[in-house]
């Protein structure tokens, strides 16, 4: 019987695990280790509710609910000094939680420190854009919605960006298939020639280097060539020795202006001149 | 009747009969001067932008999905096809990212040699900027000059590690090989002949009267809009603002390291350009000072840590039970603690950063990349409205974008 492979998440995985092997964990600190940091969150328990806090490798990791995005980045930037989001996406946990993570990584050049706000938001439900606080967010959100399907509410231009725009699906979701599917196998054929054209051209090559040396139409065999579109298959392929020089040379007016190559005469250099 | 399944016919180059008399002009993805596969979208009154699409992805390949579906060694390959123009800079974040996960560091002699192979890097992406940007705005001799000291920097690349564009030289741990012999003397001999030529270019260009006109004031990015657009590197600090995180946030060895982070008021292509040159000088002091580092440093190149990193080929080929951590290693992959990590480093084009989620198993969770010119091409929507179409061409070059690492 073929093994079981799970629907929800197609990724790569361990082909072993060891029963008794225990992996560690990140230590996590205390915000209070920290005396930057447990001001800034002090500072703002008294806006926003803090679901979570602790610090994960010199990093302020705060958890927040989804509303109040807008809220805790603009103190961030405003109270705080976190002058800038340095970067935004999401963490796909559909298959586990029912939704994503997303995070907010913020940084403040005057406090030299890096601040995470997480938040957990559920599968179809959309968030709050932040570009009117911080314009980057503007492509880092379209990134998030190309990525993972996450709208993000009161964009400007809510589009794909790396992906086509009429694609189908999000690359990556736990659920797209690796390899490609059957949607984007016949993806050209269809969209160019029509679905009824599909037995006529074939499915896509995947091997963008892939050579049929039998075509005759679309490859010219160099050093061995037939008319255009010749059948050379079962065995009717002609026997067409390379020749690069007429025999006996060229002879205009009976004087030899090429004198043919032999290959007997010629020498073979021991080093480089 | 519409057939939603065929391509519709439209124009793409020139939108025909506007009323407001705006012309709409594909700028890319094959024009010479996008840099890659940049498409910009423009709409032109005359010959001034009055409006900007910069239109991305042409080169996506999913970086960050392979990375998932790959064990984390297997993935440092693939880091180099980001930035292109500076792998080892990629290779190096990557290395540091994960490195931090798992709580190891780099021996000294290995922290040295990255810290040399990641200088050399500048220098080969700065001379690359200066040579494109200049034949963009049309100063084909520099290009020409600038190729050949950047070919000398990429053979030093390729004594050490075999490969001139995409290096891979930086491992997990550490580095896989010590220097070659005269290598050291060959950097020297290089840094000489850069020394001269650097005053070269400048001479060429920086007094210029036409490279002025084309760069002064042009392109000008003013300090809350660069730090909205989250830019970083020599964008932001060409928009007046101090910030290398080699010296304000420093990792490896850049601590112990003297040099100075020159930064420009003026905001334009301009000032952008002066800092360039100048942090191909600072590059050289960092590798002046760095060849007595090396020299003082033990000879051991690869981290100590078995769960993690395979041993060296001398203990695989004596010890058994190195034989069989290695198998396991380069099998199933190294397991890293559960947790989260972003470390940014300062790669050429700017903040580099790599954030990994690991739940433990031997694939990354989930793997971002945080690559710098992404927002630097972003900008271009709420710079280039203004300026002339001959601009245009400055300001992409000028921003030093590279299309690996923005579609990733």
């Amino acid at each position: 019987m073929r093994a079981y492979q799970p629907k929800d998440n197609v990724q790569k995985k361990s082909y072993y695990n060891d029963r008794f092997y225990v992996t560690p964990t990140l230590a996590r600190k205390s915000v209070y280790d920290d005396s930057v940091f447990s001001n800034d969150y002090l500072s703002l328990t008294k806006k926003v509710t803090v679901n979570d806090v602790y610090l994960e490798l010199d990093h302020l990791v705060l958890w927040i609910n989804p509303e109040d995005n807008i809220s805790a980045i603009k103190h961030a930037k405003e109270i705080l000094a976190y002058d800038f989001l340095v970067e935004l996406s999401a963490i796909d946990y559909v298959a586990t939680k029912g939704g994503f993570e997303i995070f907010y990584e913020m940084l403040s050049t005057s406090k030299r420190k890096r601040l995470r706000i997480k938040t957990f938001i559920k599968e179809g439900t959309a968030i709050e854009s932040v570009n009117p606080l911080f314009r980057m967010a503007d492509w880092s959100e379209r990134e998030m919605f190309d990525m993972f399907g996450i709208v993000a509410n009161n964009h400007p231009y809510m589009k794909r960006i790396l992906m086509p725009e009429d694609w189908h699906g999000h690359p990556l979701l736990k659920t797209y298939p690796l390899h490609g599917d059957e949607a984007a196998r016949w993806y050209e054929v269809d969209k160019i020639f029509g679905r009824e054209a599909r037995e006529t051209i074939g499915e896509e090559q995947r091997d963008s280097a892939a050579i049929d040396r039998y075509d005759t139409t679309r490859f010219s065999r160099l050093g061995h060539e037939v008319p255009f579109g010749t059948d050379i298959r079962d065995g009717k392929e002609p026997d067409t020795p390379v020749r690069y020089q007429e025999d006996g040379g060229i002879k205009i007016f009976g004087i030899p202006l090429v004198t043919p190559f032999d290959e007997i005469e010629t020498k073979n250099l021991k080093e480089r001149r | 009747m519409q057939q939603t399944n065929r391509l519709k016919p439209f124009f793409e180059n020139i939108a025909f009969d506007r009323e407001d008399n705006t012309m709409v002009v594909n700028f890319g993805p094959q024009h010479p001067s996008a840099h890659g596969q940049l498409r910009l979208i423009l709409e032109l009154q005359g010959e001034e932008v009055v409006k900007a699409h910069p239109d991305v992805g042409y080169l996506h390949r999913g970086m960050e999905k392979m990375g998932e579906n790959m064990i984390y060694n297997e993935f440092l390959p693939t880091t180099d096809r980001m930035d292109y123009i500076a792998a080892t800079s990629n290779n190096y974040g990557y290395a540091l990212a994960v490195e931090k996960l798992l709580g190891i560091e780099a021996p000294r002699r290995a922290e040295v040699i990255r810290t040399m192979l990641l200088e050399i890097n500048r220098i080969i992406s700065h001379l690359f900027w200066l040579a494109t940007h200049a034949l963009d705005v049309g100063a084909m001799s520099v290009f020409l000059y600038a190729f050949r000291e950047r070919e000398f920097a990429m053979d030093l690349m390729e004594d050490y590690c075999g490969a001139r564009l995409t290096h891979s030289s930086v491992r997990i741990g550490g580095v896989p090989l010590d220097l070659p012999k005269n290598w050291i003397e060959d950097l020297e001999k290089f840094m000489v002949v850069l020394d001269e030529q650097i005053k070269i270019y400048e001479g060429l260009l920086t007094t210029n009267r036409i490279w002025r006109m084309r760069l002064e004031n042009i392109g000008v990015i003013p300090t809350e809009m660069a730090k909205s657009w989250g830019c970083t590197g020599l964008v932001l600090r060409g928009s007046g603002v101090q910030w290398d995180l080699r010296k304000e946030m420093p990792y490896g060895l850049y601590p112990e390291l003297e040099f100075d982070v020159p930064f420009s008021d003026t905001c334009d292509s301009y000032g952008r350009y002066k800092l360039h040159m100048e942090e191909m000088y600072q590059s050289m002091r960092i590798l002046k000072q760095l060849i007595p580092m090396y020299h003082e440093s033990e000879s051991k190149l690869m981290a100590h840590a078995p769960q993690y990193i395979s041993s060296s080929k001398e203990e695989m080929m004596t010890q058994n039970y190195s034989l069989m951590q290695h198998f396991v290693l380069v099998t199933q992959g190294m397991r890293p603690p559960v947790g989260e990590v972003y470390v940014a480093t300062e790669s050429p084009k700017g903040e580099l950063g790599y954030y990994i989620v690991s739940d433990g198993s031997p694939y990354p969770y989930r793997m971002k990349l945080r690559a710098p010119s992404f927002w630097h091409t972003g900008i271009l929507q709420d710079l280039l409205p203004g300026h002339q179409l001959a601009d245009v061409v400055t300001i992409i070059g000028n921003l030093n974008i590279v299309f690996g690492e923005i579609d990733r």
